[in-house]
């Protein structure tokens, strides 16, 4: 039981991770049906970005400040430069697209950085609690701390703000919105540049559990993929919600599945995702406005 | 004086026009139906005008050379349209939805006056102001969507076929508020319709569209007496 509950610990600070890259995917699915493949690697680029600022000396909390405004900033130039372009294309054309910035963006962090692994820099105090025998660490719970305030901030923005208000329109329905007044391509934009600063939040707390390096996110960029499919990827609420699923299910699966264990544990995201698309292709929280592609 | 002028205007879905070379005027202060059977290229002039397709030829909103304008700038110049299908948000509430079409707005003050004076004008959307406005019925969807397109304070209110879908009773309602904002608060009102007699009826002005041309402008009133327009045009 004692173990259980530490493995249930354990899988909601990772799902937490999970959820956060999940929910920049679903940001930018729901307001331009495209799944930006390359959202995990331009996350990374972030995360090298403020490891370099921190490097030159900069304190942590300024650098992680800094690169979460550029962070913005390059997911706005990108849909500028790369996605508005192509916006009429067909599907295939813009899956191919953003598996191109996959491709650029982790090329981009091998060639400036190179594939050595680099430490990054830890935020989180370490230390932690015994609770009945079940190790609580002071990070696991910054972590769900974080995403907690993401997920309020979020939420409270969509709901109360005039922007919110706007972005979720656009997302509805680009002509209606167009018809009320709202420049719907300034809203898409932010909502590109919203999407890379959560996934620069997802990188910096992934980073101090692995080490930085160009691929260090592709591993979450499975499981975010497998948590909007789980959560329905029309839905911000459903994407923290199959975060954290996807989270404790890997958790408990590598332990508790003698046959899957620690080596093939990857395989319990593609797994949940094939299951939801037998059972719900919707997942959990999504309309069915997403089956009609 | 004239409100909206349109001359020479051309628009189509790819390669082919749909409309071609039309022209109309909407007086300030007026009724102006626009009338004609499916395909004849009504809603193609609303969308035209709103700015959702290009379009060549010359319009003009008061004093204002549209073409030069976005779908948003128009909004802001007092242009608003209820397209087809109402033109809500589904899954927003009432109340989200009457805040967003006050979008252009920029009075806090006047976004809550707005509100108030419609939830007034509308007692079905007041007792449902927090309800998804997706679970209305029909007619307070309509309601909304003219609540929702008044909240811009438009100069000229653009309505595509209000009727459809619509039971009798309701629509005629719908026409009565359209008399109502017209003669009370001097509202200039273009109304697509292919419900023609009782369009005919709250009209001021009519322009009859067949196939991408008008053929037939006038006074309502003649339009509805004229028996060779209702046969050969109408379809009554």
């Amino acid at each position: 039981m004692v173990l259980f509950f530490q493995l249930l610990i354990d899988g909601l600070a990772s799902g937490a991770i999970y959820a956060s890259l999940a929910l920049a995917l679903v940001l930018i699915f729901r307001a331009t049906r495209i799944v930006n493949f390359g959202q995990g690697e331009m996350a990374t680029l972030s995360a090298y970005c403020a490891w370099q600022l921190c490097e030159w000396g900069l304190p942590v909390a300024l650098s992680f400040l800094i690169v979460g405004a550029a962070s913005f900033l390059l997911g706005v130039f990108v849909f500028r430069a790369v996605i508005k372009p192509v916006s009429k294309a067909p599907v295939e054309t813009i899956v191919v697209i953003t598996l191109g910035l996959f491709v650029f963006f982790q090329s981009l962090c091998l060639w400036l950085w190179r594939a050595d692994q680099r430490a990054f820099p830890a935020m989180f105090p370490s230390g932690g609690w015994d609770i009945l025998g079940v190790r609580v660490t002071a990070s696991a719970l910054c972590i769900l701390l974080v995403l907690l305030c993401l997920a309020a901030t979020m939420g409270a923005i969509f709901r109360f703000t005039r922007l919110g208000l706007a972005m979720r329109a656009s997302a509805y329905s680009s002509e209606k919105s167009l018809l009320v007044g709202i420049r719907v391509e300034r809203m898409l934009m932010l909502g590109w540049g919203f999407a890379a600063t959560i996934g620069f939040i997802a990188a910096v707390l992934v980073g101090p559990r692995l080490f930085l390096s160009p691929t260090m996110m592709l591993p979450i960029l499975l499981y975010a993929l497998a948590s909007a499919t789980l959560g329905g990827w029309d839905s911000p609420l459903g994407a923290l919600v199959g975060g954290l699923i996807v989270g404790v299910a890997e958790s408990l699966g590598a332990t508790f599945l003698p046959f899957i264990g620690a080596d093939l544990r990857v395989v319990i995201p593609i797994a949940v995702t094939l299951v939801i698309l037998l059972v719900r292709p919707v997942g959990l929280f999504g309309s069915s406005t997403v089956v009609k592609v | 004086m004239n409100i909206l002028t349109v001359r020479d205007l051309c628009a189509g879905y790819g390669a082919t026009d749909v409309l071609h070379k039309v022209s109309f005027t909407v007086e300030q202060g007026s009724i102006v139906a626009l009338l004609g059977a499916n395909g004849a290229g009504k809603t193609t002039i609303l969308r035209a005008l709103s700015g959702l397709l290009p379009s060549r030829g010359l319009v003009e909103f008061g004093g204002t050379d549209l073409r030069q304008c976005s779908p948003a700038r128009r909004v802001e110049l007092g242009l608003a349209q209820i397209p087809q299908g109402r033109g809500t948000f589904g899954d927003f509430t009432v109340e989200e939805n009457l805040a967003i079409g006050a979008y252009t707005i920029n009075s806090k003050r006047q976004i809550k006056e707005d509100m108030e004076r419609w939830y007034t004008a509308f007692p079905r959307l007041a007792e449902r102001r927090r309800q998804q406005s997706g679970n209305l019925s029909g007619g307070e969807q309509q309601m909304l969507a003219l609540a929702r397109a008044l909240m811009s304070r438009p100069k000229l209110l653009m309505c595509d076929e209000p009727s459809l879908g619509l039971a009798p009773a309701i629509t005629e309602q719908i026409f009565e508020i359209f008399k109502s904002l017209n003669h009370d608060h001097g509202m200039t009102l273009l109304v697509v319709e292919q419900n023609a007699d009782l369009t005919l009826q709250f009209a001021h002005t009519a322009y009859v569209l067949e196939a991408g041309d008008i053929t037939v402008s006038g006074p309502a009133s003649d339009l509805l007496r004229n028996e060779a327009v209702q046969q050969s045009y109408l379809g009554v």
